[in-house]
C-alpha cells in the first residue's frame, strides 16, 4: 500500500506515488569522522556529491522522475526535453542551497514537483526550506517531504508549505494522517495561514 | 497577569491530547527511544539518573495563587512533595513517572499551564525581570511583549527543530535584571528620542562550554517588528547553524564564525523580506495584551506606616529581613518582597508542597493573588502594603521562607547537579549546603555584603557560574568530582565572565576556598566596595595567592 499522503485542495488523503525517485550512486568517499563518531549532519552549503556520482546516476528513460539537485544542474541540457514535457522534478537535501536551484531554473513553476529529503527527524532546516520555496520563490506546485518523515512532523511540515509527505516505509500513513490536524488554531502566521491569530480573530479583552 | 481565552485554552488542551497519544505510542513500542526523545523533550521531560524530570513552564516567571496551589498539589500527588524552581523561572519535578505525565499535563491545563517547549531544540520559555511592572526604574513593562512572543514562539512551525536550544530574555529597565546579554536573543525595551517604544537587540550570548556575552545586532528596532526581526535572526540560524556537533550548535558559535557584521548583513537581508509581514504586531494586539498587565488596584497610601516603623525599631530580626528581602516599589506605600528559597542547608530553589501552598495563600492575602519566580530561584510577592510586611514576615518565617540572605553569599544560585541530573559531572547541592553552613553567622554574612555565588554541576552552566561573582563549576577528573572556581563574573548592564583562579578543588575543600576568597576581600576592600568591585580593582592575583598559599607551601616542601 502507498505511504504517500497528499493534499488535494483542503483535504489530505493517501494516494499512489506517480514519481520515481532517482538516487545518486553510493559515494566512494569515506564518511567523515569526528572524535571517532560519524558526523550525523552535513553542513549547509557543503559540497558532498562527486562528479563521478553525478555522471553515473542512472535516470530511467521514461516516466516521471525526481532527480537530485546536483544531477539536475549538471545534466540540465540532457534533461531539457523532459523538463519541457513536465516529466522532471528536483529533490534537494536539507544542506543544499536553494540558490543553486534558482541559478539553474529561474522559473520554478515549470517543475511539477520539488522534494526535500530529510535524513533525520531532528533536522528542522526542512521547515525553512519549505517556507522560502513558497514565500520567497513563489513555488506553487507539489512540495514533498521524504526521508525520515514521521507523523509528528506533519503539522509543522504542513504549516511550512509542504503539501505532500512520503511517510517512512516502516510506518503507517493512515495513522499519520490524523496528525495533520493536531492543533486547530495556531498562534503565528506561517505559509498555510499567513495571518497570525490576532489578524484572524477579534480576541476581545 | 495574562488570562487565557478559548483560543489559548484550546491549544494547550490539544497539546495534552497530542502528548497523551505520543506517550501511548512510545509505551506500546510504536515509537523508538530515539524517536520519542525529541517529542518528550519538547515537552520538558528528561530521563534523569533516578527518574524522569518534568520541567513545567512558568512564562516569564508569573504565577497566580491558583496555579501555585495546583503545583503544590501536583508535587504531592505525583512527586515527593517538593519541586525545584530553576534559573529559567520554571518549576522542575524530580520524581514523576513517565506514564503519569499526560495526567499531570491535563491537570496543569486546568489552571492555564503547560510544559510546552521547556526543553528540546526550540524556542524556550522567555524570561524577564522578576520586578516587572512594579520596579521604580522601569521604562516599559516587558511582560506584554514577553506574552506576545510566548504566543508567537509556541509551536512556531519553522523553528520547531532548531540546531540547539534557543533562549530569549526581555527587559524594560535601565538596570538590566534579566541578564539579556547572556541569551541567544536579548531585548531591551526603551523609549526612543520621539518617545516611542523601541528595542535594543543583542544576539549570540550564552554560557555553557563557550561562555560569551551577546553583541548588539540592532540599536533601534520599532516594537511592531519584534516578531519578524526574531524570525529573520532565527531563520539564518536554523539554516546555517551547525548541526554536526551539539557543542558548536548554539547561535553564538555561528555569530562568532561569521563575525557580527556578516551575521547582521544576512539577518538584515532576510528581514528586508519579512518586515511588515502579517506577523507584524498591530497596536490593537499590544493594547489587548497590555490590559492583562494593567496596574493593580492600589490603595492610596502614605509613604510611611507607623506600625512598620515601630516594628523595625523594636525587632532586629524583622529589620534584617526588610533590609535584604524587601524592595522598592513604584507605588507609594507598597513594597516587593522576596521569599527566600535559600534556607541554609536546603537545596537552593527547592520548595515543599506545604511551602507552595503557604506562598499561594500569602499572595492571595497580601499581593493581589499573584507572584513571580526569579532567575535567582526565589519567589516574589510584588505588591505588598508596608503595613502588611510584618504579618507577611511572621508567616514566611514560620514556614522557612524568610532567610534574610537575599543578595548575600548564601543566596546561592544552583542547578540540581549530580544528585539528579544525568548531564552533571559533579554534585552541586551538597557544595551549596556546605558553603551555607560555613557562613551561617548572619552578622558575618551581612558584613560580607552583596555577593552572588553560582554553582553549576557541569559545562552546560544551568547555575550560570560564569556570571557569579564567585562561580563554581563541577568537573570530572578521572571519574571523580572536582570543582573549578572563577571570580569576577557579573550579571547586569556591565556583565562580565569570571576568570578561573587555578587548578580545581575537591568537594571538602570548597567551603574553605570560599572562606579564603572572602578573607582577601575583607582585607583589601575599601568601605564602599562590594566583593565584585574589589576583584575588578585588584585583579585575581591576590585571591589566587591566598587560596593556593598552603598548597604551594606543601609543594615547595616536597621539592625541598
Amino acid at each position: 500500500m502507498s505511504n504517500l499522503i497528499q493534499f488535494n485542495g483542503e483535504s489530505a488523503s493517501i494516494v499512489e506515488n506517480q514519481w520515481q525517485l532517482v538516487n545518486l550512486p553510493a559515494s566512494q568517499v569515506e564518511e567523515r569522522k569526528q572524535a571517532g563518531k560519524v558526523v550525523l549532519f552535513k553542513l549547509t552549503g557543503e559540497n558532498t556529491v562527486t562528479d563521478t556520482q553525478i555522471a553515473e546516476t542512472v535516470i530511467p528513460a521514461t516516466g516521471k522522475v525526481i532527480v537530485p539537485l546536483s544531477v539536475f544542474v549538471t545534466r540540465h541540457s540532457e534533461l531539457t526535453p523532459r523538463i519541457n514535457a513536465g516529466e522532471v522534478g528536483v529533490w534537494l537535501a536539507t544542506h543544499e542551497l536553494l540558490e543553486d536551484l534558482t541559478a539553474q531554473q529561474t522559473n520554478l513553476n515549470a517543475l511539477p514537483i520539488i522534494a526535500v529529503f530529510v535524513e533525520r527527524f531532528a533536522d528542522g532546516r526542512i521547515f525553512s526550506l519549505g517556507t522560502l520555496l513558497r514565500t520567497r520563490l513563489g513555488f506553487k506546485n507539489e512540495l514533498r517531504a521524504f526521508g525520515d518523515v514521521l507523523r509528528d512532523q506533519l503539522f509543522f511540515l504542513k504549516r511550512s508549505g509542504f503539501n505532500s509527505y512520503l511517510i517512512r516505509a516502516d510506518r503507517n500513513a493512515e495513522e499519520a494522517l490524523a496528525s495533520l490536524n493536531d492543533f486547530s488554531t495556531p498562534y503565528q502566521g506561517a505559509v498555510d495561514e499567513p495571518r497570525p491569530v490576532f489578524q484572524r480573530y477579534s480576541r476581545g479583552n | 497577569m495574562y488570562q487565557y481565552d478559548e483560543i489559548d485554552q484550546k491549544l494547550i488542551d490539544e497539546r495534552v491530547t497530542q502528548y497523551r497519544d505520543q506517550t501511548r505510542r512510545y509505551l506500546a513500542g510504536e515509537l523508538s527511544e530515539d524517536e520519542f526523545r525529541p517529542l518528550r523533550l519538547q515537552n520538558g521531560l528528561y530521563i534523569q539518573r533516578q527518574a524522569p524530570m518534568l520541567r513545567i513552564a512558568i512564562p516569564y516567571g508569573m504565577l497566580s495563587s491558583r496555579q501555585l496551589h495546583k503545583l503544590g498539589d501536583i508535587a504531592s500527588k505525583y512527586d515527593k512533595d517538593y519541586g525545584h524552581f530553576s534559573t529559567r523561572q520554571n518549576l522542575q519535578l524530580n520524581w514523576p513517572k513517565l506514564e503519569d505525565v499526560p495526567e499531570i499535563l491535563a491537570e496543569l491545563a486546568t489552571v492555564e499551564m503547560h510544559a510546552i517547549q521547556t526543553s528540546g531544540n526550540c524556542i524556550r520559555n522567555i524570561t524577564t525581570d522578576q520586578f516587572a511592572g512594579v520596579a521604580p526604574d522601569e521604562i516599559v513593562d516587558p511582560r506584554v511583549m514577553a506574552e506576545i512572543m510566548r504566543q508567537w514562539s509556541t509551536f512556531h512551525p519553522e523553528f520547531a527543530l532548531l540546531p540547539r536550544k534557543f533562549k530569549i530574555a526581555v527587559s524594560g529597565t535601565k538596570d538590566d535584571r534579566a541578564v539579556v546579554q547572556m541569551h541567544d536573543i536579548g531585548m531591551e525595551f526603551y523609549k526612543d528620542s520621539s518617545n516611542k517604544v523601541a528595542i535594543k537587540v543583542w544576539v549570540g550570548g550564552g554560557l555553557g562550554r563557550t561562555p560569551i556575552l551577546g553583541t548588539v545586532i540592532r540599536e533601534h528596532l520599532e516594537w511592531q517588528h519584534a516578531l519578524t526581526y526574531c524570525e529573520a535572526i532565527i531563520r539564518v540560524y536554523n539554516l546555517h547553524g551547525r548541526r554536526d556537533n551539539a557543542y558548536k550548535a548554539r547561535i553564538k558559535i555561528l555569530v562568532k564564525a561569521l563575525g557580527i557584521e556578516e551575521f547582521k548583513r544576512q539577518v538584515e537581508a532576510e528581514w528586508a523580506h519579512l518586515k511588515d509581514a502579517p506577523n507584524t504586531i498591530p497596536e490593537s494586539e499590544l493594547e489587548r495584551v497590555s490590559k492583562h498587565f494593567a496596574a493593580m488596584p492600589y490603595e492610596t497610601l502614605p509613604a510611611h506606616d507607623a506600625g512598620f516603623d515601630a516594628a523595625i525599631a523594636s525587632n532586629p530580626a524583622f529589620a534584617a529581613w526588610v533590609k535584604r528581602c524587601v524592595h522598592a516599589h513604584k507605588q507609594t506605600g507598597y513594597r516587593a518582597v522576596t521569599l527566600s528559597l535559600k534556607t541554609h542547608g536546603i537545596a537552593p530553589g527547592d520548595a515543599t508542597s506545604t511551602q507552595m501552598h503557604t506562598v499561594a495563600d500569602l499572595a492571595e492575602a497580601y499581593s493581589f493573588g499573584e507572584l513571580r519566580v526569579s532567575h535567582e530561584q526565589n519567589l516574589i510577592l510584588a505588591d505588598v502594603k508596608l503595613s502588611d510586611l510584618l504579618a507577611v514576615w511572621e508567616k514566611a518565617r514560620a514556614n522557612g521562607l524568610a532567610s534574610p540572605n537575599i543578595g548575600l553569599l548564601t543566596d546561592i544560585i544552583c542547578c540540581p547537579g549530580g544528585d539528579f541530573c544525568s548531564l552533571a559531572n559533579a554534585k552541586s547541592i551538597p557544595i551549596a549546603q556546605a558553603i551555607q553552613m560555613q557562613f551561617d553567622n548572619l552578622d558575618y554574612l551581612h558584613d560580607i555584603g552583596e555577593l552572588e555565588l553560582n554553582i553549576s554541576g557541569c559545562m552546560n552552566a544551568c547555575g550560570h557560574h560564569h556570571i557569579g561573582h564567585i562561580g563554581i563549576l563541577g568537573v570530572d577528573k578521572d571519574g571523580s568530582e572536582w570543582y573549578q572556581v572563577t571570580i569576577g563574573g557579573k550579571q547586569g548592564n556591565d556583565a562580565s565572565i569570571g576568570s578561573v583562579i587555578g587548578p580545581s578543588f575537591s568537594a571538602h575543600e570548597m567551603p574553605s576556598v570560599v572562606q579564603k576568597l572572602i578573607e582577601v576581600y575583607i582585607k583589601e576592600r575599601t568601605p564602599e566596595e562590594r566583593f565584585i568591585d574589589t576583584v575588578r580593582r585588584i585583579g585575581i592575583a591576590p585571591f589566587k595567592a591566598h587560596v593556593y598559599a598552603e598548597k604551594n607551601a606543601a609543594k615547595a616542601e616536597v621539592v625541598a
